[in-house]
């Protein structure tokens, strides 16, 4: 239970949410055979490599140079990751909002060459990042942005330090600023290059880095990148981040024992591969204690998750000031591109001199920059309607409805209940193509992942759900699911599963 | 808008500080390119390039850069700073060895540490040094073969170094590549567009066929005034960056309107190539006015075609927070 005092003097009490994830362990049989699958397409590709040559090219005039690539490397591509290859990269021609037109192509060869039919089809995105229907091409977003590239032309040609930085730029940071609830913001031109480029300048050598284990690859590059000591802990286990947090205060760094300069814990709001929201108000009682600083990656989770849409901090309904720093992307939730980081003014002032990526990279685009303005005018309710309002709850009934109705139907999601991003677990890579493929010919476009981006024996296709889907769409997709859990055998769930119908609304008493 | 004139405060100033050097930012072609393309997908494009993130207009582009570079393969990445910083990782490991000039760009040096290898800089445009460094390693690697059966070379340079405004010796760097097997890596980030009779680079310049080179890497931030980088390169370098760079695999896609300017931009360039030829003319222009003109205690550093100059202190005190603030007074005058 929540107690608010309102300004009027009375007390609001309001029950916190629920928090409920799901990690169903994999059926042991299950293991066996995608572990068994996977070698056997292993095998069968080392047979193919020594009776066919493979249709690849070949590098010309290099006699006598080391070989480029390492075996194992180009063996998988060749072999294991070319069967697949027609379900990832595939061109779309339209508007990625809640319906995309894709580019038809065929491959006459088992995958190594693609020719375009000369066709479309129209199908429903269920694998774009577009959380809250911001991917349109028509509207007033659009309008806006317009009329910016006519005033201030497509981009700047200078880094932000020089004579990159325009008035659009400084009404962007403080709006972001004013969206997340921190003192300021600095936004980039792209959201790999913030983690990538500015982690560096928070820490260096000396200090520690308590990472979580599943954290994107551009945060790994960027604290790989800054020198620090890393620690992980298991993914979103509270227990382990206390214990590598106890250890690290008590050792202190490896040959000195000196205390560690600064202990700083990365995480994602969001995990997009796992679907799982992060703990934070334990992870700030940890923070608290040990006396760490906090860094929360919001790539996924602004814009998406939160009563307001405001993120992790919205959701929990804690200070954002009690986190230290938090980053995000524009490209999800608000259909543009670029990234931001907001604490306070002094950490900002900082960054603004020593980050690597305001002195050396280009800023951003002007009409990147007048997209964000207007989708985020829209959500924090400026523009006058409740469009923003509309969308955010949309969004969280789309996100609930779907994964309730999967797991109604015996398929294991995992992930939080709340995250717009839903994982449905196929475990063996033959199936991530096959749902792929079949999904595609009933005109629905999703996502599959399969190793190295997820471990060996997780293979999943991971739908990302969009407050533009209607209740229409969803009920649709799921008819054609449901075929393809049937044909494919995807029931693996051994949880009860309830026959009671489930609801299209935001009520939280909904059946399990 | 931040063009030909730029508008700081009060004053409208010529501009001489940005990398808008095909003035292509101000093109009114382009800008109704952009909006077209603006009207049919909108602003972003919502996903990396593997997840339904890959429009007809990046392929577009690649196919436009590969063939305007005359390479069999172009891949397009989102910002500028990721492409040199994404591609030198994707093929240099932990166990090798790479040779770079001492005054490359931050990107690229943010990539040689992105790629663990072990790095070993010569100094700036000196062909002996690094001949130098080449036979130190040619001798490690006759007393352990196996080792250096498994150590791949690399070779990286600059067209136009951002940092000297200095050109690189290309041809002298081929033949050292030819000779030490190495895989050059060639950053025209600057040269592309502005060097060469029609804007191809320092290959064009040099009269090099481009596949001497095992990959170029550009920038669409400067000469053609949109946003991005690219590599090109033959089919069987760059084909390895659409699953091992990072900055292509990990990011969303680049923003299609981007695309779309970049690709009138090309073809401007193809259309009227006088464009090169009077940004050649102002930058030996203003070069030989500079070295005649300016007062002593100030010298022009830089290549006469090159369209980066760098004035600095002809006799530099020692004291560097002594030299920066005589240097800043003489900018904000």
């Amino acid at each position: 239970m929540r107690c608010y005092c309102l300004q009027n003097g009375s007390v609001k009490k309001e029950k916190r949410r629920p928090f409920i994830e799901s990690f169903e362990k994999i059926p042991l049989l299950t293991a066996a055979t995608t572990f068994i699958g996977f070698h056997l397409i292993l095998l069968m590709g080392y047979i193919t490599s020594i009776i066919f040559t493979p249709k690849v090219a070949r590098e010309k005039n290099r006699k006598g140079y080391v070989p480029l690539y390492d075996r194992f490397e180009s063996f998988y591509s060749r072999y294991v990751y070319r069967r697949l290859r027609d379900c990832w990269n595939i061109p779309i021609c339209s508007c990625p909002g809640s319906e995309v037109t894709l580019k038809d192509r065929v491959t006459h060869d088992c995958g190594w060459t693609f020719e375009y039919t000369g066709t479309r089809s129209t199908a429903l995105n269920l694998g774009s990042y577009n959380y809250l229907g911001f991917a349109q091409a028509e509207g007033s977003c659009s309008e806006d942005s317009a009329v910016k590239i006519k005033e201030l032309g497509c981009a700047t040609a200078s880094p932000r330090i020089e004579f990159g930085t325009q008035k659009i730029h400084q009404e962007l940071e403080a709006l972001t600023a004013k969206f997340v609830g921190m003192e300021d913001a600095i936004t980039f031109g792209m959201g790999f290059a913030t983690n990538a480029l500015n982690l560096p300048s928070i820490v260096s050598k000396g200090c520690l880095v308590v990472s979580d284990e599943k954290n994107h690859a551009s945060l790994i590059l960027g604290l790989r990148l800054s020198g620090a000591t890393i620690d992980v802990f298991k993914h979103n286990n509270m227990e382990s981040l206390r214990q590598v947090l106890h250890s690290a205060v008590i050792k202190g760094q490896p040959r000195s024992h000196r205390p560690w300069k600064k202990i700083l814990i990365v995480v994602e709001g969001v995990y997009s591969m796992e679907g799982s929201i992060v703990r934070l108000p334990e992870i700030l009682e940890l923070k608290r204690q040990y006396k760490a600083y906090l860094y929360v990656d919001e790539a996924h989770s602004i814009g998406a998750i939160g009563r307001n849409g405001r993120g992790v901090v919205d959701y929990f309904g804690v200070d954002p000031k009690e986190v230290d720093i938090l980053m995000g992307t524009y490209t999800k939730s608000f259909g543009s591109a670029g990234g931001y980081i907001a604490g306070s003014k002094a950490f900002i002032d900082h960054m603004r001199v020593n980050s690597h990526a305001n002195c050396y990279a280009t800023s951003m685009s002007s009409s990147c920059a007048q997209q964000i303005i207007s989708s985020m005018k829209i959500i924090m309710g400026m523009d006058g309607t409740n469009e923003g309002k509309k969308r955010i709850n949309q969004l969280a009934r789309n996100s609930r409805y779907f994964r309730r109705r999967l797991n109604q139907m015996g398929i294991i999601t995992i992930g939080n209940n709340d995250s717009p991003v839903v994982p449905m677990m196929v475990y063996m890579h033959s199936k991530i193509a096959s749902v792929v493929r079949r999904l595609k010919t009933n005109n629905i476009a999703v996502v599959g992942v399969g190793f190295p981006a997820t471990p060996l024996m997780e293979g999943r296709i991971r739908f990302c759900l969009s407050a533009a889907h209607t209740k229409e769409q969803l009920d649709n997709a799921l008819v054609h699911v449901e075929e393809a859990a049937d044909f494919l055998g995807l029931r693996y769930s051994r949880k009860r599963r309830s026959k009671e119908p489930v609801h299209y609304s935001d009520s939280e008493s909904e059946v399990e | 808008m931040v063009g030909k004139y730029i508008q700081i405060g009060e004053r409208n100033c010529l501009n001489l500080g940005t990398n808008n050097y095909l003035g292509m930012i101000e093109n009114p072609e382009i800008e109704k390119s952009a909006l077209e393309c603006l009207s049919h997908y909108g602003v972003g494009s919502c996903g990396p390039r593997g997840f339904y993130g890959t429009t007809e207009v990046h392929l577009d582009l690649e196919d436009k850069l590969a063939e305007y570079m005359k390479c069999e393969e172009a891949v397009v990445y989102s910002y500028g700073f990721s492409t040199i910083a994404s591609a030198i990782p994707a093929y240099a490991k932990r166990s090798d060895v790479i040779f770079v000039d001492e005054m490359v760009n931050f990107a690229i040096q943010k990539g040689l540490d992105a790629s663990r290898s072990q790095i070993n800089y010569f100094k700036h445009n000196d062909m002996e040094d690094l001949e130098r460094l080449l036979m130190e390693q040619a001798d490690l690697d006759r007393k352990n073969p196996k080792k250096a059966k498994r150590t791949r070379r690399f070779l990286v340079a600059e067209g136009i170094y951002m940092n000297t405004g200095l050109m690189a010796p290309l041809p002298k760097l081929l033949e050292l590549r030819e000779k030490y097997k190495l895989r050059f890596f060639l950053d025209e980030a600057i040269s592309f567009g502005t060097i060469g009779k029609t804007g191809h680079g320092l290959t064009e310049h040099f009269n090099i066929d481009p596949s001497e080179i095992d990959m170029i890497s550009g920038s669409l931030e400067n000469s053609i005034g949109s946003i991005g980088g690219f590599c090109v390169g033959s089919h069987f370098i760059i084909e390895h960056q659409r699953l091992s760079g990072l900055g292509y695999c990990f990011s969303a896609s680049a923003p299609p309107l981007l695309m779309a300017a970049a690709i009138t931009a090309l073809d401007i360039m193809q259309r009227d190539p006088s464009i090169f030829q009077t940004l050649r003319d102002n930058s030996t222009f203003i070069h030989s006015q500079l070295s005649s003109q300016l007062p002593s205690d100030l010298r022009v550093h830089g290549h006469p075609e090159s369209v980066i100059k760098h004035i600095r202190l002809a006799n530099p005190s020692g004291d560097k927070v002594a030299d920066e603030q005589l240097l800043n007074e003489i900018v904000d005058k």
